[in-house]
């Protein structure tokens, strides 16, 4: 078991030896321009991708919280400095507490959901048959779709008497018809079966590149030993599955809080400005832009990503350490 | 070393990007204004919300080769732009940088006051003298404290579209011009099993629009006036509309599952209801002609038995009941746009213009001299309720600006939803102005 955990482990047998012992028997000058050589590379190669993230991700993040403390709309520059008042205003408004309800369902719903779905279809496909390739391609065949084709496909299938009414009309379950994208009490839980939907083969794409990492001769000498298939899963796939799992789990959390364009598309506009569908992101958009209060929506924005990147931060923290060790932590030896 | 060698990244990489940032400022050199008309040659940039291949769309360009035809140093760049991206996201971040478009759409209220306290727009009073007189009191909304900022190429009010064949057969004698005999007609169209009214709620404003015209009818002309020029809105009338449009609201006058039902352009929306003969009425503006047109199965059967009238009269209440409810598309030039931008402007709300342009049916032309141009019976009523309209009011939404007018919205489609008040409404209009 530990033998197999290192080949796992991204920084446990490919990494060089540290640079600083090999120059011990050199002279002081010669590693001197080596070291020099080394940062002229460091710099050459990473400086245009340096500014393209400052450029494009840290100038547009510091003008973000910059226009937050404004009460702006958009028309001549900012100049009524609010302080933090949007912020107040944000979490005082009904709308946005609904909008990261919202966004709570979902980063829940989509880990308790597309979890177990992904890992029991994962094991299925992990297996020999006929036709295999074919599942894997169609399992994957939703991720691939373009979100917005997603969200106006279901919009149809899910519209007052679309092919979901007439379907569960034809089965006799008639009773159970809602007005799927209409009723506020009901609508969070079809875009969370879209979500789910789209963005399950994803989970199961990656469960499957986890599983073919897992060796055959530890399920084999297991095999041989007499485990069943359960107790195979259960003693040696699922544990070695384990970084692959958190990874996802990771990916579908960040994902789940910045939803945007399934919801928008999918859902009803006002239904979402009463609240019933909205989230942080499509919040920000209402606010930011059909309201024209860019101050506000700066400030909407700024909290999306404060409640994304400490999740993240947390995340890594607790649940990620061992899978990344070395990679971003401190090494441990 | 190694914490040298860092610093001297960071400050590498920060000379880098401030002298980015310096050569993305620079370069920016207006022409003087001075210059004669069409001794030099200037480029135009028009921004227009024709965005939709079709008549409009071809009549623009039109409109746009002719002008460069009359005056050869003049050419005119267009771009088409749907309108909610044009007005909500394109225009507004056009604006705050130094190359604007020349001309651009704009639609007057609350929206126009902000851009000309922000000093974007030009003042054109002086220069279309004659065409401000052609057009009369409908240019009045793209003016601001007296001046003039924008002229309209469309204008029309709002009013209630309906099916003649379908008040027959539920025995209605003529139109409602009181809403007690609206009423009355919901009541025979539902006995005959027919959906009374079509509402796309899904879309906000088409349900609005109802709470607009109680708005209409409970307030005085200079109570809206004075709420679109200074945002106050403590006249009781405004509650009032809320408990009018609930009361309506009581009597099921609408489709199930209005709520999610979008306004326009689909089969399974509120005008797809009323051209495909499954609702009796629509609420909707002088637009709808087209809308419905694109969206009917049997364009011809459509055309037998659509019908228009004005939105009826409340008895006993403070508004004038020969007051409208409309709006409609203008153009505006950029503060430091060539003087030639003006003349342009002129040259398409000329009569011969807006009589192609009503001849194109995309839309009522402001102009007098170009009612020759609108053929179609219904809209004909309308062009005539509009001139002989004793005030027209733009929509609230427009009017107030889009921070009042989003917020009004959303708190009326609350109402709708069954979760509003009248009173929210007016708080939260309030509480938007502050924003």
């Amino acid at each position: 078991m530990t033998s197999t955990n290192s080949t796992l482990n991204p920084a446990g047998g490919a990494s060089a030896p540290p640079a600083g012992l090999r120059p011990a028997r050199r002279r002081p000058s010669s590693r001197g321009a080596e070291n020099r050589r080394k940062w002229y590379e460091i710099i050459g190669l990473t400086t245009p991708a340096v500014i393209v993230y400052v450029m494009f991700v840290l100038v547009p993040m510091g003008f973000a919280v910059y226009y937050s403390l404004f009460r702006w709309r958009g028309v001549g520059p900012p100049t009524d400095f609010v302080g933090f008042d949007n912020y107040v205003l944000a979490f005082e408004d009904p709308i946005f507490l609904d909008a990261l309800r919202n966004n709570a369902i979902i980063v829940v719903g989509s880990l308790l959901i597309q979890g177990p779905i992904a890992l029991g279809v994962a094991l299925l496909l992990n297996r020999r048959f006929r036709g295999r390739t074919v599942f894997r391609l169609l399992v994957f065949v939703p991720y691939v779709l373009a979100e917005v084709t997603v969200g106006i496909m279901w919009k149809l299938i899910l519209t007052d008497g679309g092919t979901v009414d007439a379907l569960m009309r034809s089965l006799g379950l008639g009773g159970l018809v809602q007005a799927w994208l209409a009723d506020l009490d009901v609508v969070i839980w079809t875009l969370l079966f879209v979500l789910t939907w789209k963005y399950v083969g994803f989970a199961i794409i990656l469960l499957l590149a986890g599983l073919s990492n897992v060796p055959h001769e530890l399920t084999e000498a297991a095999a041989i030993d007499g485990a069943s298939w359960w107790q195979v899963q259960r003693h040696i796939t699922l544990p070695l599955l384990g970084p692959t799992i958190r990874i996802w789990m990771f990916l579908s959390m960040i994902g789940s809080l910045q939803v945007f364009d399934v919801i928008w598309v999918t859902s009803v506009s006002s239904v979402r400005s009463l609240g019933a569908s909205a989230t942080m992101a499509t919040y920000m958009v209402d606010n930011g832009f059909f309201a024209r209060l860019w101050g506000y929506g700066n400030a909407v924005a700024v909290i999306l990503f404060v409640i994304s990147f400490v999740a993240a931060l947390l995340f890594q923290r607790f649940l990620l350490r061992r899978d990344i060790q070395g990679a971003i932590t401190r090494r441990v030896n | 070393m190694a914490m040298k060698g860092r610093a001297g990244t960071v400050l590498a990489l920060l000379t880098t990007s401030a002298l980015l940032a310096a050569g993305c400022g620079g370069g920016e050199s207006e022409e003087p204004a001075e210059e004669e008309l069409y001794k030099n040659p200037v480029t135009l940039t028009w921004w227009h919300n024709a965005s939709q291949d079709g008549p409009g769309k071809t009549y623009w360009e039109k409109v746009a080769k002719d002008f460069s035809a009359l005056h050869p140093t003049v050419t005119i760049e267009i771009e088409a732009i749907e309108t909610n991206q044009l007005q909500r996201t394109r225009l507004p971040a056009a604006l705050l940088t130094a190359d604007p478009p020349d001309i651009f759409n704009a639609w007057g209220g609350g929206e126009m006051r902000e851009q000309v306290e922000a000093d974007y727009l030009k003042d054109i009073t002086d220069e279309a003298k004659a065409e401000i007189e052609n057009i009369g009191s409908a240019a009045e909304i793209w003016a601001v404290d007296g001046k003039q900022y924008g002229l309209p190429y469309r204008m029309g009010i709002e009013g209630i579209w309906y099916n003649k064949d379908m008040f027959q057969r539920a025995g209605i004698s003529a139109p409602p011009t009181t809403f007690d005999e609206l009423n009355d007609a919901v009541t025979k169209l539902k006995a005959i099993n027919v959906v009374p009214i079509a509402l796309g709620a899904g879309d906000k404003w088409p349900a609005a629009h109802w709470w607009y015209n109680f708005a209409m009818r409970a307030c005085s002309v200079d109570t809206l006036k004075k709420a679109s020029n200074e945002a106050v809105f403590d006249d009781p009338c405004f509650v009032k509309a809320g408990a009018d449009l609930k009361t309506f609201i009581g009597t099921n006058p609408f489709q199930p599952n209005f709520i999610a039902t979008p306004g326009q352009n689909d089969p399974t929306s509120a005008n797809g209801l009323l051209a495909n003969g499954k609702a009796a009425m629509e609420l909707m503006g002088d637009w709808n002609k087209g809308t419905l047109e694109t969206v009917a199965e049997d364009k011809a059967a459509l055309a037998k038995f659509l019908g228009w009238f004005p939105v009826p009269a409340i008895t006993g209440s403070a508004g004038d009941p020969k007051a409208a409810l409309g709006g409609g598309d203008g153009f505006s030039c950029a503060k430091n746009a060539p003087a030639e931008c003006v003349e342009f402007l002129k040259y398409i709300v000329s009569p011969e213009v807006q009589k192609g342009y009503a001849e194109t049916g995309v839309g009522l032309p402001v102009a007098k001299g170009a009612e020759g141009g609108v053929a179609d019976p219904a809209l004909k009523s309308i062009l005539e309720a509009t001139t002989s309209a004793t005030y027209v009011q733009l929509w609230l939404d427009t009017a107030f600006g889009s921070t009042v007018g989003n917020a009004m919205n959303d708190a009326i489609v609350a109402i709708f939803a069954g979760s509003g008040t009248p009173e929210k409404v007016v708080e939260a209009m309030k509480a938007a102005a502050r924003k």
